[in-house]
């Protein structure tokens, strides 16, 4: 049986379109709003990305971890996220939703225990920021067993010969990073450039779905978009920053935002 | 499962194939970006501490520009005052910069200038650390930058203006807590978007397995000259001695200790315990925290049941750190080392004694070595050694003793 985040790829694929991916911090700026935010691009977005918040971040912009201290003021705890992706997942039974953080919460919940909870909730995948291959084989390994995809990130760093591997030990989708930057970084790289590094990593299994994350926007998406998907996170966590200061609504106005990107790359 | 140091093999490289120190400690738990670059560096280390050259090349800088050996000396007012032990310093203090971080920061640069670097970034919390590393940066020729948390920029007001005038750049961190902690978090974010161009020195034994390596080695020079000074000393290496060091990140005292690894000494480790009536402190190993990741490494941290980082305290800014060294870790675990802390002001009494008594001047953080130092010896007869590692200057704490003690005095 083919998996949501997989069936979500084939959906986009028939389209002739990228899957549009999305990246928001569960509890930013409450709860109940980032459920509601989800609920609200889902519409519109094809995967789900929702980060878990930690306070000790050293792969994050500004952003994200403005983003994340919200969460964390508020009081989110790791129950609170499987709750909100619960909660979600009632409503929305086939929309692909995937966890994103740093392993010390895995670590302090139980590799086990953890996994559990995303089976229960109903997570469709995990991206552990700081656990990087081969570091992550057991983790991972782990994951394919409960049927929840584990994604493998490669940056313009990673080696040939490592692509290689991380392209055999993939599950549903692999992240590629665009750049040399913490996440929401301006983009420093041409999109042909990122294009290219795209398409050598892809001539590894043209069979296996590749997105592109890292500082793309409403200005640089539709450049990118012969990816088979492509990850908006920084710029949504900007714009919730930026709606509560001006004391709007976060989530009608992301979800406007949401679909203009849809728009962009049709 | 009782973790063994393995004889004959360096403290340093008695980690696994996945650089976890008896299984469990360490390793390297960054993001993809870093793998590579620090697979490098840790290819070059490799390589360059079995080049005689290099080697040839680091003990001419230590000799010339760190200035080796510091004096190793006799605290005869604070023992006869005691009434103990015999109480010894080795004066780490008087190396170029005033304090151990010298030798850290001097293999980095030579490290930049082989890996053919242009800039290098660290991170500080005492501001030791950066202004040593922007000593060495201008002495090497290498663009630097300096991240420091704006509470520590504020407290370490001596050391930021050295930072300065070694032409660095002080890059003020302004997220959580504001000290070292999120100094080291906002250095490594920069490596990630910088490490083509950019070298990345941790201040401590701390952060992914290479910059453990590479700063005890580096630091290991303390204890290379200590051997042969306390040999002198005493005609051989004393039955019964302690080797008393503070400990935040755990730079110094890996270095202290690591020559006497396989003698009877003592090692004892002091940690901060912060203010006295405080719940906050910075002591992980000494108040039973448990074992987390933090800056790419599994370590004891300081954190609550979900794995978030918890608060510290402490008067002494370069102990201020909720994590500590896996080093440290293992020795705690396989029982060579003890750890025990010091609060802020047991911190400030033991220095007020020891500057008063002597001829030496330690900053708060060797001041919590000390006051462990002042509590051991009266129980001690003496025939027992007991050595502080007096490893920074008090000048840099110049205000908060003002402010604490009511003057300053050199």
């Amino acid at each position: 049986m083919k998996s949501k985040i997989a069936l979500a790829f084939k959906n986009c694929k028939r389209e002739k379109r990228p899957a549009l991916i999305t990246y928001t911090v569960a509890g930013d700026n409450t709860k109940n709003n980032s459920l509601k935010i989800l609920n609200a691009i889902s519409k519109h977005a094809d995967i789900l990305e929702l980060g878990f918040p930690h306070n000790t971040p050293i792969a994050d912009g500004g952003q994200i971890q403005g983003s994340s201290h919200r969460a964390l003021k508020n009081g989110i705890k790791l129950k609170d996220v499987f709750q909100i992706v619960k909660k979600f997942k009632k409503n929305n039974p086939d929309k692909p939703i995937i966890l994103m953080g740093y392993f010390n919460l895995i670590y302090q919940n139980g590799e086990n225990n953890f996994l559990k909870s995303c089976k229960f909730s109903g997570v469709d995948g995990l991206i552990i920021v700081d656990l990087p291959y081969p570091e992550n084989k057991n983790f991972a390994y782990k994951c394919k067993k409960k049927s929840i995809s584990f994604i493998q990130l490669i940056s313009p760093t990673t080696s040939k010969e490592r692509m290689k591997k991380i392209v055999k030990d993939s599950h549903d989708m692999i992240y590629y990073i665009s750049m040399l930057s913490t996440t929401g970084g301006k983009l420093k790289v041409s999109p042909k450039k990122i294009i290219q590094n795209y398409n050598t990593i892809k001539r590894i299994n043209p069979k296996k779905n590749l997105v592109i994350g890292f500082g793309i926007t409403e200005k640089t998406i539709s450049s990118l978009k012969s990816a088979n998907g492509l990850v908006v996170g920084s710029m949504l966590c900007k714009i919730i920053a930026k709606s509560l200061k001006m004391r709007q609504n976060p989530v009608t106005k992301l979800a406007k935002v949401v679909y203009n990107l849809k728009n962009k790359i049709l | 499962m009782k973790l063994k140091i393995r004889k004959n093999l360096a403290l340093i490289d008695q980690h696994d194939k996945n650089f976890m120190y008896g299984g469990k400690f360490g390793g390297n738990f960054i993001p993809e970006t870093l793998k590579k670059p620090v697979d490098d560096l840790t290819n070059l280390f490799a390589k360059l501490r079995k080049d005689k050259k290099f080697l040839k090349e680091r003990d001419h800088y230590f000799k010339t520009y760190v200035g080796t050996p510091t004096p190793f000396i006799k605290l005869d007012n604070l023992t006869d005052h005691l009434g103990g032990a015999q109480i010894y310093a080795k004066v780490v203090s008087e190396a170029n910069g005033g304090a151990h971080k010298i030798y850290n920061a001097t293999v980095h640069c030579l490290i930049a200038k082989k890996a053919k670097k242009k800039y290098i970034v660290g991170d500080t919390g005492a501001g030791y650390a950066g202004k040593m590393l922007s000593m060495a940066a201008k002495k090497f020729g290498l663009k630097c930058k300096i991240f420091m948390g704006a509470k520590d920029i504020k407290r370490q007001r001596p050391n930021v203006e050295a930072i300065k005038k070694n032409g660095a750049e002080i890059v003020s961190v302004t997220t959580g807590s504001q000290t070292l902690v999120d100094a080291v978090s906002e250095c490594m974010r920069y490596w990630v978007s910088n490490c083509d161009t950019t070298h990345m020195c941790v201040g401590s034994t701390v952060g992914p397995n290479i910059f453990i390596k590479i700063c005890a080695w580096s630091t290991a020079q303390i204890s290379r000259e200590l051997f042969s000074q306390v040999e002198e000393e005493f005609g051989k290496i004393p039955r019964k001695l302690k080797l008393i060091n503070c400990v935040g990140g755990g730079s110094s005292a890996a270095g202290f200790w690591n020559a006497f690894m396989n003698t009877t000494a003592e090692f004892i480790g002091v940690e901060a315990g912060g203010p006295k009536n405080s719940r906050l402190h910075a002591a992980p190993l000494t108040n039973g925290s448990k074992i987390g990741i933090l800056h790419g490494a599994a370590q004891y941290v300081i954190q609550d049941k979900e794995g978030q980082i918890g608060s510290t305290e402490s008067i002494s800014a370069g102990l201020d750190y909720p994590g500590i060294s896996p080093l440290h870790c293992f020795l705690k675990d396989t029982k060579r080392a003890r750890y025990t802390s010091a609060n802020d002001e047991e911190a400030l009494s033991a220095y007020k004694l020891v500057s008063r008594l002597e001829n030496i001047s330690p900053s708060l953080e060797p001041s919590h070595a000390f006051a462990e130092a002042i509590k051991l010896a009266p129980k001690l007869d003496s025939t027992e050694v007991i050595i502080v590692n007096s490893c920074g200057d008090s000048i840099k704490d110049k205000d908060i003793i003002k402010e604490r003690l009511g003057s300053y005095t050199r």
